[in-house]
């Protein structure tokens, strides 16, 4: 397995530092707290009831930076889990909370449930809810990428869970024959649901799954933003290099529940995230910025403050901003609205208003 | 003007489409080289290469996740499903992705992707080779559901379909696809979705269909005008959304209507039909609609022409109506 750091954050002998530049290791670090921050605010949103459903991927948030080696016109397919992958790419907080309340602001118009971002301007694919669905799709666009003369690279997350799914092996053969630009990244949390990792398969790694599809499998140390980006980086490389796909296994573990609806103490031991803890990937990533006189504690103060005031503005903006129009719903079935469909509008918009059972 | 069969101006359509616009991409099983297990992407290969015509490996979901992926990318995908029985292990990548992008993008991502599948029964292909799926997909929100009949239309309607940007389920009468010919323009042409064709006008009742079962209908009209029978004959092309118009009208001449598919009879199209003309000439309306369709079992091998529907039970449907 690679790794960089060492579970207290310092670099492990021998390890090769992957060439990222102070500015860069500095932003990281902010981009990171913030999906913390946000995780936690949203969770505790969604517990008041003010928000619908929510899903954290606290522990988790270094596996987000495989992105780190992307360039703009690379293409993501992320799971739902992949809230940094979003924010490094330049997805504001605005549009997230917009989302999650599924206001008029909505990019997605309030169509989706919760953490469904979309964001075409930073070439970011729809999160779609049936797993795995995504990952025949990014071979498709990656593949679509050499068709088309460019040398753009599509990069796809999922859950270890979802490479139970037809999708995962379809996707893998067909990046495996075509040799598309695509990087599988394997998000090993140990957990689908209620579903441990060794009920999910049989074999010992996820990452020897890509030898059946002619592909290089990598292991990583999920917790280790290093050593993340830097496999990442290698496999992006040999994408855009017209070496074709990799799969990246990154190993890393669901902290909190699965999602606002799930109970986790149902099905495991607390003492199990609580030893993930030790490894948490933030605490590893500070402690190796203040090795390198990056980091203060002032300077980490000075960033959540900035991250819980811009969230506390733009959730109070969110808060009064009132629902998509109703005529909305109508668009975007088609690319123009067909007879059928037009004399439904009619016909709801001649109706009484019903009133949201939601609070939110 | 040259003769065709369906496959040969389906052919063409997606030369002529390929040649129009660089980004329009052929993928399945069995496309490439070989051309389709019915010939319809013959010669593409050869003039397009295998990054225009690419044989895929075998797997359904696999070419339409692939073909949704290319889209998102921003080529034109039109991908082959050989046999519209096979679609179902790519029902998902259809109904919840391919249908649904544009909406659930908030219209960022149109998908614009046209599935071509043969299907439809009455060429001893039992069960796996025989059946019409068309109700799943007109019951598909986001979805274009297209079948021609007939060379000239297969031509028009696909082009049409490849030059819009809505995905497209496009499904092809196989029973018919080389019985059926006709003269077929050479040049680049359109037939407009959307719009239903009159293919044999009469005045005593409509019936409607699409794809094989209009071949049916017209040899019906034949047989009743034998017997004094004026029918007139619709011919759907676009399913989803279809014409009501086109079938209002008639109905309001005609003052009644027979529906004719092959697919099952419950759930079926026609029950969509008959509702949506019933919600809307109830007044016009001299007897209750009939439906002649498949049967509600699964499509059989050797009995397969007494589950279809034919001629004289159309023709028997429509007499039906008479004498209410
Ligand atoms: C096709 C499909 N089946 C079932 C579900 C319900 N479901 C949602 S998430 C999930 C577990 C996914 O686990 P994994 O892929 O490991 O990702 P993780 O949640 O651990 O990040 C399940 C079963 C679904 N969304 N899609």
């Amino acid at each position: 397995m690679r790794r960089v750091l060492s579970d207290d954050g310092t670099v492990l002998p021998g390890a090769k530092v992957p060439d990222i530049s102070d500015d860069d290791l500095v932003a990281l670090f902010d981009s990171m707290l913030l999906v913390r921050v946000m995780d936690e605010r949203m969770m505790r949103l969604q517990r008041q009831g003010r928000l619908g459903f929510y899903m954290t991927s606290i522990g988790e948030e270094a596996t987000h930076y495989a992105v780190y080696p992307l360039r703009p016109t690379d293409w993501v397919f992320p799971s739902y889990r992949e809230q940094g992958a979003f924010f490094w790419r330049g997805y504001s907080i605005q549009n997230y909370i917009d989302q999650l309340y599924g206001n008029a602001n909505d990019p997605v118009k309030g169509r989706q449930m919760p953490v469904h971002h979309s964001a075409r301007w930073l070439n970011i694919v729809s999160i779609s809810s049936p797993v795995g669905t995504q990952i025949p799709q990014a071979v498709g666009a990656g593949w679509a990428a050499r068709i088309a003369g460019k040398d753009d690279v599509s990069m796809v997350f999922f859950g270890e869970g979802t490479s139970s799914t037809g999708e995962f092996h379809v996707g893998m053969n067909f990046a495996g024959v075509s040799k598309a630009p695509v990087v599988f990244v394997c998000r090993n949390n140990g957990w689908a649901i209620s579903t441990s990792r060794e009920k999910q398969t049989a074999a010992k790694t996820f990452a020897s799954k890509a030898v059946g599809y002619g592909m290089p499998g990598i292991r990583v140390d999920g917790n280790d933003i290093l050593a993340v980006i830097q496999v990442a980086q290698e496999a992006v490389d040999r994408a855009r290099a017209g070496d074709g796909p990799t799969l990246i296994e990154a190993c890393t573990y669901r902290r909190g529940a699965h999602s606002s609806s799930d109970d986790p103490s149902v099905y495991r031991d607390a003492r199990e995230p609580e030893e993930w803890a030790r490894r948490d990937p933030v605490n590893r990533f500070r402690n190796y910025l203040k090795e390198r006189g990056l980091w203060t504690e002032q300077a980490e103060r000075d960033i959540l403050d900035k991250h819980n005031e811009a969230i506390a503005k733009v959730q109070r903006e969110s808060d009064r901003t009132g629902p998509p129009p109703l005529e909305s719903l109508f668009e975007d079935v088609y690319e123009t609205i067909p007879w059928h469909l037009r004399e439904q509008r009619d016909w709801l918009l001649s109706q009484p208003r019903v009133k949201s059972p939601h609070q939110h | 003007m040259p003769t065709m069969n369906i496959i040969q101006a389906v052919n063409d359509a997606l030369r002529i489409q390929m040649r129009a616009d660089d980004r329009v991409v052929i993928l399945g099983e069995d496309v490439g080289k070989f051309g389709g297990v019915f010939r319809a992407t013959s010669g593409l290969y050869d003039e397009f290469g295998p990054d225009r015509c690419i044989d895929t490996p075998l797997s359904e979901a696999g070419i339409i996740g692939t073909a949704i992926g290319m889209a998102l990318y921003g080529l034109r995908p039109v991908p082959e499903i050989q046999f519209a029985d096979f679609i179902f292990p790519a029902f998902d990548q259809i109904v919840n992705e391919l249908a649904k992008f544009r909406y659930r993008s908030g219209g960022q991502y149109p998908c614009p992707v046209v599935i071509r599948t043969p299907y439809g029964g009455g060429i001893r292909g039992g069960h796996y080779h025989s059946q019409s799926p068309e109700a799943h997909f007109i019951h598909t929100p986001g979805l274009k559901v297209v079948i021609p009949s007939n060379p000239v239309d297969a031509k028009g309607l696909l082009l049409s379909c490849m030059r819009q940007n809505d995905p497209v389920l496009f499904m092809e009468p196989k029973r018919v696809y080389r019985a059926a010919r006709g003269d077929v323009p050479a040049d680049d042409y359109t037939v407009p979705l959307e719009k239903a064709a009159v293919v044999r006008e009469g005045t005593q009742c409509t019936v409607v269909a699409y794809g094989a079962m209009v071949h049916e209908c017209t040899a019906a009209a034949d047989k009743a005008a034998e017997q004094g029978i004026s029918i007139e004959v619709i011919d759907l092309r676009t399913l989803l959304p279809f014409d009501i118009d086109t079938l209002l009208a008639s109905v309001k001449k005609t003052g009644r209507a027979v529906i004719v598919h092959e697919a099952p009879k419950t759930c079926g199209f026609g029950a969509e039909l008959v509702a949506s003309i019933q919600e809307r000439a109830m007044e016009h309306l001299e007897a209750p609609i009939l439906r002649v369709a498949g049967l509600d079992t699964p499509f059989p091998y050797t009995l397969e022409h007494e589950y279809l529907p034919n001629a004289d039970r159309v023709v028997d449907a429509v007499r039906k109506t008479l004498e209410w």
